[in-house]
């Protein structure tokens, strides 16, 4: 027996080192994203030109991604218009007739376009928007982003108001006032940190991703903020630039990078932050 | 069960008003998913009465004899998506048990912000990373001393490239570790208290407990997390793009290049021209599609049955 027992001590340590270490290596890709990012990209980011002018052809220094920065924000702004208040909206209307048979199917369409290839959302706006204009538009790649906020928005307000104890609702109803302002005079408000947490996840996912607006926004070499033009954005400017042969070019893909893991990541952060207060919070309650 | 009280007839009224807007604008998710699938089957109709069910089978792709087969295509997607879930599975679960362990609640925080923020990187930014960084890397320390050694089997062949189907994998991977590991995390933490307690007062040791009690209990839920990451990885766009290669072929090794569905239409749509080439591309965007949902479908059942058995 003895001899059973330090075999099954032996194992156990084994497999406790194992999950050790496995965490452990999860972690690496972060660290080396982050470290290659920056080195990588401080070279080309540390220069105030950087942040001030647009695209310069090869060789001609001082090349900047302003007008990138700039459609970025219109982009990601414009879907956050439009994601954020409908997604806001469905969700409400998820917890408020959760019984309903037409709930659960928005809240099944959600779960699924949650996992939708990004890619086919960019075709989708490019056949329903850019065919039909005959151009691309920063307006169209607005909408492609939206479509991929949307039901991340949905299902975070759903999750934020469920967290709200049922005695808020009913003190609201036994006080007489009508079910509408119930839900958005008393749980809307005290559900709002979460739900600004989830609409913050979803502003940071649009500002990172590359297929939806590759054939809708589909980048601009010059300065322009009108949304109905073609639009450049940071990860098409990564993308476009890592792929060329040329150092210059590639140096500016790596500045763009930083430039976007740093907004990204501090959005993010800041969401969570955002979350933890009202944690703390509901437990003063 | 309120409104089975008798109330003021205006206030019903504003309640049922209340619900019909609601429910006016709740529409727009479900209608946007038909409308997604319905706008890419009318584009895609020319090459669906072209080519048929021959389109999913063979593997040409030539655009200057409008000569167009998705197989190489569905082949690149499928041996990247499972190679990237048999890297991420023992990891994220790993990370998941690490998690849902009780105690250090410092280190255990640190550790799942920091799985979460590897969900926060733009795919772009891993493309970029992967493509300087991870795959010159791997080709010298691994695709190369594996090919040498190993390359009669025939998956493992040289000549191996800087960009290849593994590359593409590994990159696979790390993306999609943290849906794995926090999907896990949630399973594990599901099942009952009891359970692990009754395990523990046995005499058994930390994974015996684990391995013979917990994981049993919470396996087809992790079998949906798996399921999930798969419908991530298959739609995963540019960062696969940027180090698979770009080759519409069937290499027998997956240290060669090669290409999937989403990575040719992110290069080739807006090149496309003339009629059947981009009617061809919106086919394979639409075959993307049909698998992702039917994947993240499976998974969600899988995931919704766990939670409410063990609950």
């Amino acid at each position: 027996m003895p001899f059973r027992n330090h075999w099954r001590r032996y194992k156990n340590a084994v497999a406790l080192s194992a999950v050790y270490g496995l965490t452990g290596l999860a972690l690496i890709p972060l660290a080396l994203v982050l470290g290659y990012t920056i080195v990588k990209g401080l070279p080309a980011a540390i220069h105030p030109d950087f942040y001030i002018n647009v695209e310069r052809p090869v060789g001609i220094p001082g090349a900047g991604v302003a007008h990138a920065i700039a459609g970025s924000g219109i982009m990601v702004g414009i879907a956050s218009l439009l994601a954020i208040p409908v997604g806001v909206v469905s969700g409400v209307h998820l917890v408020e007739f959760a019984s309903g048979r037409w709930a659960s199917w928005v809240r099944l369409a959600a779960d699924v376009l949650v996992g939708a290839p990004s890619i086919a959302i960019g075709v989708f706006a490019y056949v329903l928007f850019v065919a039909p204009q005959h151009h691309f538009s920063g307006l169209s790649g607005a909408l492609a982003l939206a479509v991929l906020m949307l039901p991340v928005v949905i299902r975070t307000t759903e999750g934020a108001i469920a967290l709200i104890p049922g005695s808020l609702r009913e003190s609201g109803l036994a006080l007489g006032l009508p079910r509408w302002r119930v839900a958005l005079q008393l749980v809307l408000p005290a559900a709002s940190p979460g739900i600004i947490t989830g609409a913050l996840l979803a502003i940071a996912r649009a500002a990172g991703e590359t297929a939806p607006i590759l054939f809708t926004g589909f980048g601009n070499r010059s300065w322009n903020l009108d949304p109905t033009q073609p639009m450049s954005a940071l990860p098409l400017i990564v993308f476009h630039d890592a792929l060329t042969p040329y150092p210059a070019l590639q140096e500016e893909a790596w500045g763009a990078a930083l430039v976007l893991v740093a907004l990204v990541l501090a959005v993010n952060l800041s969401s969570r932050w955002v979350l933890h207060r009202q944690l703390r919070m509901a437990g003063q309650l | 069960m309120i409104d089975a009280i008798r109330r003021p007839l205006g206030l019903r009224q504003s309640s049922e008003r209340f619900r019909l807007l609601t429910a006016a604008v709740a529409v727009t998710a479900p209608a946007l998913l038909l409308g997604i699938v319905i706008v890419l089957y009318q584009e895609a109709i020319p090459a669906i009465s072209r080519f048929g069910i021959g389109f999913l089978v063979t593997s040409n792709w030539n655009p200057v004899t409008l000569d167009f087969g998705a197989l190489p295509f569905i082949y690149g997607t499928v041996v990247t998506s499972s190679l990237a879930i048999a890297v991420a599975v023992p990891v994220g679960v790993a990370v998941a048990l690490f998690l849902a362990e009780h105690g250090a609640a410092g280190l255990r925080g640190a550790v799942g912000t920091g799985v979460e923020l590897l969900a926060a990187i733009p795919s772009v930014v891993y493309g970029i990373w992967a493509l300087y960084v991870l795959a010159p890397f791997l080709f010298s320390h691994v695709e190369v001393p594996l090919s040498s050694r190993f390359g009669f089997i025939g998956f493992l062949a040289g000549p191996p490239g800087q960009t290849s189907l593994f590359s593409a994998s590994v990159v696979l991977a790390v993306m999609i570790l943290p849906t794995l590991s926090a999907v896990s995390r949630d399973v594990i933490r599901a099942v009952p208290k009891g359970l692990r307690e009754s395990s523990v007062a046995l005499g058994a040791t930390w994974w015996e407990t684990n391995w013979k009690v917990i994981l049993p209990a919470a396996r087809s839920g992790i079998f949906g997390a798996a399921i999930l990451a798969l419908g991530r990885a298959l739609g995963e766009t540019i960062a696969v793009t940027m180090v698979i290669g770009n080759r519409p072929e069937i290499p027998p090794s997956i240290f060669s290049p090669g290409y999937t569905l989403a990575s040719v239409i992110a290069n080739e749509f807006t090149e496309a021209t003339g009629q059947i080439y981009p009617a061809a591309l919106v086919e394979l965007g639409l075959v993307l599609i049909f698998v992702a949902f039917t994947v993240n479908l499976v998974a969600l059942l899988l995931v919704r049955r766990t939670e409410s058995v063990t609950r």
